[in-house]
């Protein structure tokens, strides 16, 4: 017998006979108070800025925001100043800051979602030295419930949330901000 | 070595055992503000035990369909049903792909079969991307905890290790620095990948994807460059649909570090462009689990670590005292469930305070398990020569009250008459790190008495019960 079947066999003949039934999950998803007040609050919580855009153009917003960034990719369109994403991302290392489109963003925990559906790289998130996610105000969710409503992968290879910059605590417990991903996220509220 | 000789050795070093449990302590006062900053906190504990009770009561179906819309999605499915077909499979895969050199990062089922060796045996170079568990890998230790892998160890001794192996100056042991340098030192292993190997927090059966949970990064580096992913997965890591990884995703990092949600949540449905994704699903001795009545819950967990920040036992003795793969208490029913003899002591390890239970976000009934396990120990004839028998004189003695009257008295005078040379000899295990307590003029029985006696002859000011006696 092949490992599938070994493996499927066995869970036939040990798990309960009688399917103990889902859980009714309706319930859940109260709100924690106004939206775009808990998503920024959450996500300065989580080492994250909210940065308004006030009728700026984007180019002002970075050159405010990110000064030295001289290395931009950006995959936002009204953003001239990025350059497009190179077809392989081993050309990213020097990579100061990369903008991308947030599909929206959840309150409870400052995340902002991000997809791939075009199957270009994956890379820029994660290697840039910064990031900025731009969201649109009115796409702010409540709770991962809600969040995970909008989400499908119908399209998209890969998906992500995102709270705040990467961080580890892995000596002696001591926050570092920076530990393999951006090391400093702004979210650009439309 | 049982776990109360291993643990003997962490506590000969008493500023740091406390320094590790005040650490951990903090861990889980940050988990109980997180958890109270949720109104509907306990409504989701609930409704995650039940998913994962209804998951496990039909896991050969959602395997299935996990496996159909998976490969539909041109992700490549594998099943293992031990460790050695796990290694083997994960090793012809990277041989098929010609690759050398792998990025790995956190999964706690590639330590449960110690996947690194099999494969550095191999010829391959295997690098650990979490910062916690590449300052283990490069110390050759294992880790001493499922989040914290490296909570054993001091700034100081991560600084020694960095110079040794990193030329980072010597004595710096500033954390900022020492991460800024393991960055660096990481980002050029990312960079020559030939393939990256990653854990799985959840797989989920409707969408035959993945999710994997982590704060640094180094899951998604270690899979958005090299063109290879391979991610290793225990048959119980599944969820019927998307709406449940909701439910999910709120209690896993509060539940974990007391964090709203882990900094990267990625979910994988398809491999990098012009890449593969092969997902490895293993056994290893899951499926035994499902038959047992009283240890099945087990199954549920989801790895937070909360049931160690928690346990006292664990904050003061570290999590390499346990010696099985994972500590704290759901590693000591985890591991005395797969091998009593090895792993028999590790239910003892456990003051039954139920903590572990309480802050658990699936509902697993920790002490209950370690409760039941020591009955299965005492049972097969494992517990210790000296232990079997003070128990058994201890029984028979509680069956016969007036011995045990008797007992007690004499105790009561010897226990004051004795030289504590003697008390605390060689034979009162307990007394090692403990003082008796002291002993008190009466038993409780003889107060009992005295108090009913005076109380039916008039004093209605003390009812029934007694003086207390410290």
């Amino acid at each position: 017998m092949s490992d599938r079947e070994n493996i499927l066999s066995a869970i036939r003949a040990n798990r309960p006979q009688e399917e103990i039934p889902l859980p009714d999950l309706s319930g859940l998803g109260r709100a924690l108070g106004d939206r775009t007040e808990t998503f920024i609050r959450m996500l300065e919580s989580v080492g994250g800025e909210a940065v308004w855009l006030d009728g700026r153009g984007i180019d002002s917003v970075i050159r405010t925001c990110y000064p030295e960034a001289e290395v931009i990719c950006s995959a936002v369109p009204d953003a001239p100043l990025g350059i497009a994403a190179p077809d392989d991302a081993h050309m990213l290392t020097d990579l100061d800051l990369a903008i991308l489109p947030g599909a929206f963003a959840v309150a409870e925990n400052g995340a902002v979602w991000v997809e791939n559906r075009s199957g270009g790289d994956r890379t820029l998130p994660f290697i840039a030295e910064n990031l900025l996610l731009v969201v649109l105000q009115e796409e702010i969710v409540d709770t991962m419930h809600e969040a995970y409503a909008r989400i499908d992968f119908a399209e998209a290879g890969f998906g992500v949330f995102i709270s705040g910059p990467s961080k580890t605590a892995d000596i002696e417990q001591a926050l570092v901000i920076g530990a393999h991903g951006a090391k400093h996220l702004t979210v650009l509220l439309v | 070595m049982n776990h109360s000789e291993a643990a003997a050795r962490f506590v000969a070093d008493d500023a740091r055992m406390h320094w590790h449990d005040k650490a951990l302590w903090f861990v889980r006062q940050k988990r109980d503000s997180a958890s109270k900053s949720i109104p509907e906190w306990e409504q989701l504990r609930e409704a995650a035990e039940g998913i994962k009770a209804h998951t496990l009561s039909r896991l050969d179906h959602y395997l299935e369909q996990f496996e159909r819309e998976a490969t539909a999605k041109g992700i490549h499915i594998h099943w293992a049903a031990d460790a050695q077909r796990h290694n083997e499979i994960v090793h012809t895969i990277l041989l098929e792909h010609g690759a050398r050199k792998v990025v790995k990062s956190k999964s706690m089922l590639t330590e449960e079969c110690h996947l690194n060796p099999y494969l550095e045996a191999r010829g391959i170079e295997v690098t650990d991307t979490d910062l916690g568990e590449r300052i283990i890998q490069l110390r050759q230790e294992p880790p001493s905890h499922i989040v914290l892998p490296a909570i054993h160890l001091t700034k100081e001794q991560v600084s020694d290790t960095f110079y040794t192996h990193l030329h980072t100056e010597q004595g710096n042991s500033d954390p900022t620095y020492l991460t800024a340098a393991a960055r660096a030192h990481l980002r050029e292993k990312f960079l020559e990948a030939d393939a990256g190997i990653t854990g799985v927090n959840f797989a989920i059966a409707e969408t035959g994807g993945i999710v994997v949970c982590t704060n640094e990064g180094n899951a998604d580096m270690g899979t958005a460059l090299p063109k290879l992913h391979i991610a290793c997965m225990g048959i119980e890591k599944l969820i019927p649909s998307l709406e449940h990884l909701g439910v999910f995703t709120r209690l896993l990092a509060r539940s974990a570090t007391g964090q709203p949600i882990t900094t990267y949540t990625s979910h994988f449905h398809a491999p990098v462009e012009g890449g593969a994704l092969h997902i490895v699903i293993v056994d290893n001795g899951r499926s035994h689990f499902l038959r047992s009545e009283k240890y099945h819950k087990s199954l549920q967990c989801i790895r937070c670590g909360a049931c160690m920040n928690t346990c006292p036992v664990y904050r003061r003795s570290g999590g390499h005292s346990y010696g099985y793969v994972i500590p704290g208490p759901i590693g000591s029913t985890l591991g005395a469930f797969r091998d009593r003899a090895a792993f028999g002591s590790l239910p003892f390890a456990c003051t039954l305070c139920a903590s572990c239970t309480a802050v658990c976000p699936v509902g697993v009934d920790l002490h209950t398990q370690l409760y039941h396990h020591r009955q299965d120990v005492v049972h097969a004839g494992l517990i210790e020569k000296k232990k079997r028998f003070m128990l058994k004189a201890a029984a028979w003695l509680m069956a016969h009250p007036s011995l045990m009257d008797t007992a007690g008295k004499v105790a009561r005078k010897l226990l004051q008459l004795l030289p504590r040379k003697l008390l605390y000899g060689k034979a009162n295990v307990w007394g090692r790190g403990r003082e008796l307590p002291s002993v008190p003029k009466q038993s409780f029985r003889e107060q009992y008495r005295k108090s009913r006696a005076a109380s039916s002859h008039s004093d209605k000011k003390h009812p029934a019960g007694g003086e207390q006696h410290e």
